[in-house]
């Protein structure tokens, strides 16, 4: 047995998780745009233990976001979840699907590139 | 035995379904010149003739998913649902159902485990847009029974680039193996220099125009030594934080051969990505 206190709290897996199951679920794109905070904090509590392609018993006991984890999905913080190694192409994909509605042609997605110009090579690194 | 009529290796990009079927003022002003090239393409595997195609791409975090992550997986299903919710989004590609050839997943699997790769398999396979567009711009008719072949180019650790020509070396050998009296198109869709979700992404070009005249180079004429010399996975964030993507061209050089110089090769440089096109006749050039 691993001591309570000692269990790993965190990881780029899980927010990996949080995006690769918000962006595939359009009623949670939504609600993500629209409430972040209230997302985040349900999605914690109720989806981020669920073992996904096994019955909802069989959850995971140990994953749970740091608070800069938290805070940078609360925020829509997209070159903070860059610097944590947050896929890229997750992040990017549900963000477009978020946001390029409010903008026109490719605007959204420059906008995006440019919002990551303080980062050189290398990247932060996105292995998990 | 079976016949390798075609090899196609090919970019896939997500936004040519609505920019060739777009109109008036929603056209882009490069569709009529990108149509002109995929019909060309296209003519090159109708020429081949095929009966079945082997279709190489990769799964973008639609059905595989870090729990189990498989590096090479082989679909052995007698259908394909295909496109995903958050590609019809993004990208207005429609669902589709792809027929299976499942008796040459089987051979695949058995005679690629015995050379020595340990292929995962899925009896239930969604296929994404890496597979999808190849068979909107090469086959829309979406006609031909298909075996989907996905590698991992997108979530590290990822086998060594060797390895995916060495995979290549191997398909080719396996499908000419095959105890059938049928023509197989092996296609292959990957990337050149691509950033996605970084600071270079969406630029007028790709990220690196140079990158892609030397892998357009390397891919046209077969230059296994070439490529291999310059290519890591180290090397690969240089061109863009996407370019792993071109280990499936790579996987492709495998099936065409070393030093064979494709029959067909084409490229047109857009904005955000270079597309490429190669088309190789192991029996004999057909153009």
């Amino acid at each position: 047995m691993v001591p309570r206190g000692e269990r790993a709290v965190s990881n780029k897996y899980l927010l990996n998780k949080f995006l690769f199951t918000v962006d595939r679920d359009p009623d949670l794109v939504e609600r993500y745009r629209e409430d972040p905070a209230d997302t985040v904090a349900w999605w914690e509590a109720e989806m981020a233990n669920q073992l996904l392609g096994c019955t909802a018993d069989e959850r995971t006991t140990w994953l749970r976001f740091d608070d800069q984890e938290r805070k940078a999905l609360v925020e829509h913080d997209h070159p903070k979840l860059f610097a944590l190694g947050a896929h890229p192409f997750l992040t990017l994909t549900l963000f477009i699907a978020m946001f390029e509605r409010d903008h026109q042609g490719l605007d959204y997605q420059r906008a995006y590139g440019r919002a990551l110009a303080r980062f050189t090579l290398p990247y932060p690194d996105i292995a998990t | 035995m079976a016949t390798v009529c075609a090899v196609i290796a090919s970019t896939h990009h997500p936004f040519y379904y609505r920019a060739s079927t777009a109109t008036g003022p929603d056209r882009p002003s490069f569709a009529d010149e990108w149509v002109s090239k995929i019909e060309t393409f296209r003519e090159t595997l109708t020429r081949a003739r095929p009966d079945v195609l082997v279709m190489v791409g990769s799964d973008h975090f639609h059905q595989l998913w870090l729990d189990n992550m498989p590096q090479f997986l082989v679909g052995k299903a007698p259908f394909y649902d295909a496109n995903f919710y958050n590609e019809e989004r993004e990208f207005g590609l429609p669902k589709m159902l792809l027929k299976g050839q499942e008796d040459l997943s089987a051979h695949i699997l058995r005679q690629g485990l015995d050379a020595g790769f340990d292929l995962a398999f899925s009896n239930e396979l969604r296929i994404d847009h890496s597979v999808t567009c190849p068979i909107i711009t090469l086959r829309p008719e979406a006609d031909l029974p298909i075996v989907p072949i996905y590698t991992n180019i997108f979530a590290p650790p990822l086998p060594q680039p060797k390895r995916f020509i060495q995979l290549g070396q191997a398909i080719r050998a396996i499908v000419e193996s095959w105890p059938a009296d049928l023509r197989v198109a092996v296609i292959g869709t990957g990337h050149l220099s691509l950033e996605l979700g970084g600071p270079r992404q969406f630029g007028e070009t790709g990220p690196d125009p140079e990158f892609d005249r030397r892998a357009i180079e390397w891919i046209a004429t077969g230059d296994f030594d070439g490529c291999l010399s310059q290519v890591t996975l180290d090397s690969l964030h240089g061109p863009g934080n996407a370019t792993h993507g071109f280990m499936d061209f790579m996987l492709m050089m495998g099936v065409a051969g070393e030093n064979a110089k494709a029959d067909h090769v084409d490229s047109l440089d857009l904005f955000h990505t270079m597309e490429a096109y190669f088309t190789w006749y192991p029996e004999g050039s057909v153009l």
